[in-house]
């Protein structure tokens, strides 16, 4: 019956269909219909985001594919703020799990940023003084295992340390380990500078402006993603509208 | 078994032409089409979830994809097929000309991996947004060996069990066991897992005895080659030389089978 007209071969017409069975087939595609709209609407629960599995039985379930399980976890666990028909904010989110996930995602795929992006810029914006540290803490401890690659997401930390927990001694905690454990020649100049950067107290515009302006002309930023997303933050900056 | 002569090579490709007539005829290569579609929309759809890392998300999550797809796809094939000519006895009429057995083999052997070249060509294609040519192409070939893999495979346990249900199931199990064996073992050897005692011990072995027997499949077609422009052509020995031990070993088990069936 529901053949499409390039599968057809020679069909008879619908007279020779029996009128029992397309009485069924009315009577059971209105069961159907009925069924449904008389279902009450599933109510929108939130729920805990849950502990993640051990890293041996992720890589067991990954189908030796790690890096595409990575990838994978990390948008779901971006995308756990939006469950069905419910926002749960990121400070309702029990961020030792949370950092639990990043450590996996990223054990996962040890080369991707994006886990340290998510810690840096997402979860570290929450107005919640604890978390933010948390955060900033995890950054810092993974960007110790690969200073090289992960400078980037400490580079914001030393930030946010300043302008949202007001921290100076950690912005600069932070900033030295940048100047001191940065070697790769392809990180730019101003990374080794955000010691001298931190000391000199700019304001918290002109910081952000530089520390933006800084990677987008870095040139390491080529994704228009990240891109836009920085340059909305800014904006955020400038309309203070970041909370 | 007679070395190959010119008539049975023209025979063999004879039925391998037949093969790929018949794809044509159940319109595989329709269906390539709207899955690499289909695809391709699921990749761009992952990319405006993306904050970061557009690219590597979406070429990842896409090959991830393809390759299950295109292995799904030559396995339902094949197994369909081949069960078809078993039912439709049309495979009796083929052994009935005076051809070795192993013609028939090797016919239906070279159709399919003409036709999967054309899967992993058409795979490799969407990949081309997200990834540099040369790794892509890399990435095409070791599917293709895999694909290999998994044509000599199917053919494999057609002869050896003859239903659709059984063949793909144990197709699915192979493929899957293939290609997280060794996660599998490097769990086993953990240091988290409690070792030295008896069972452990049995296990381990066991796993090691598998995947002994087990190609090596978690080292084919590689994301990180796409992502992080890791891959060599060095990476690729290793594939054809695996590739075509396993083929070789799949084949003649086949063909023990086939000679010893009573159609």
């Amino acid at each position: 019956m529901l053949s499409f007209s390039f599968m057809q071969t020679q069909e008879r017409p619908v007279r020779d269909v029996p009128a029992l069975v397309l009485v069924t087939l009315a009577v059971t595609l209105a069961l159907q219909i009925s069924w449904h709209v008389t279902r009450p609407p599933r109510a929108a629960m939130s729920d805990a985001l849950p502990v993640p599995p051990p890293l041996e039985k992720l890589r067991a379930f990954s189908l030796g594919d790690d890096i595409a399980l990575s990838k994978m976890l990390m948008l779901w666990l971006q995308a756990f703020d939006n469950q069905p028909g419910i926002s749960v904010p990121y400070r309702e989110l029990d961020y030792e799990t949370v950092t639990a996930w990043l450590d996996v995602i990223l054990a996962l795929d040890a080369r991707g940023q994006y886990p340290l992006f998510a810690a840096s810029r997402l979860y570290s914006e929450v107005p919640d003084e604890s978390r933010q540290r948390l955060m900033l803490d995890y950054v810092f401890r993974k960007f110790l295992e690969d200073p090289d690659r992960r400078w980037p997401a400490l580079a914001h930390a030393v930030y946010m340390a300043k302008h949202r927990l007001g921290d100076m001694p950690l912005a600069l905690y932070y900033a030295r380990a940048l100047t001191e454990r940065v070697t790769s020649p392809r990180a730019p100049y101003w990374v080794r500078q955000m010691q001298a950067w931190v000391l000199e107290d700019m304001g918290e515009l002109e910081d952000a402006r530089i520390l933006l302006g800084g990677l987008v002309e870095s040139g390491t930023i080529h994704d228009p993603h990240e891109l836009m997303f920085l340059k909305q933050r800014l904006q955020q900056l400038e309309n203070g509208k970041v909370k | 078994m007679p070395l190959l002569n010119t008539i049975h090579s023209s025979a063999i490709s004879i039925i391998a032409r037949y093969v790929v007539i018949e794809a044509m005829k159940n319109r595989l290569f329709i269906l390539l089409i709207i899955g690499l579609t289909g695809i391709f929309g699921l990749g761009e759809f992952i990319g405006g979830l993306a904050l970061t890392e557009t690219a590597q998300v979406q070429g990842s999550l896409s090959a991830f994809i393809l390759r299950l797809a295109a292995v799904f796809i030559i396995s339902l094939f094949i197994i369909t097929g081949v069960v078809r000519e078993f039912n439709e006895k049309s495979i009796e009429m083929v052994l009935a000309l005076p051809l070795p057995r192993y013609v028939y083999y090797f016919g239906k052997l070279y159709g399919y991996l003409l036709l999967a070249v054309v899967i992993a060509g058409s795979a490799g294609l969407p990949l081309l947004l997200y990834a540099a040519a040369g790794q892509v192409l890399l990435w095409s070939i070791s599917l293709f060996f895999e694909l290999a893999i998994i044509i000599a495979l199917c053919l494999f346990f057609l002869f050896t069990l003859g239903q659709v249900t059984a063949a793909l199931s144990a197709v699915a199990a192979f493929y899957l066991l293939a290609r997280s064996m060794g996660s599998m073992r490097l769990v086993s050897d953990s240091p988290i897992m409690d070792s030295g005692t008896w069972s452990q011990e049995v296990i381990r072995s066991l796993l090691d005895l598998i995947a002994a027997l087990l190609p090596d499949l978690d080292t084919y077609t590689q994301t990180a080659w796409l992502v992080y422009g890791s891959g060599t052509v060095q990476d690729l020995a290793p594939i054809a030389v695996q590739t075509m031990i396993y083929v070789g070993l799949l084949s003649a088990a086949a063909l023990f089978d086939l000679y010893r069936r009573n159609f």
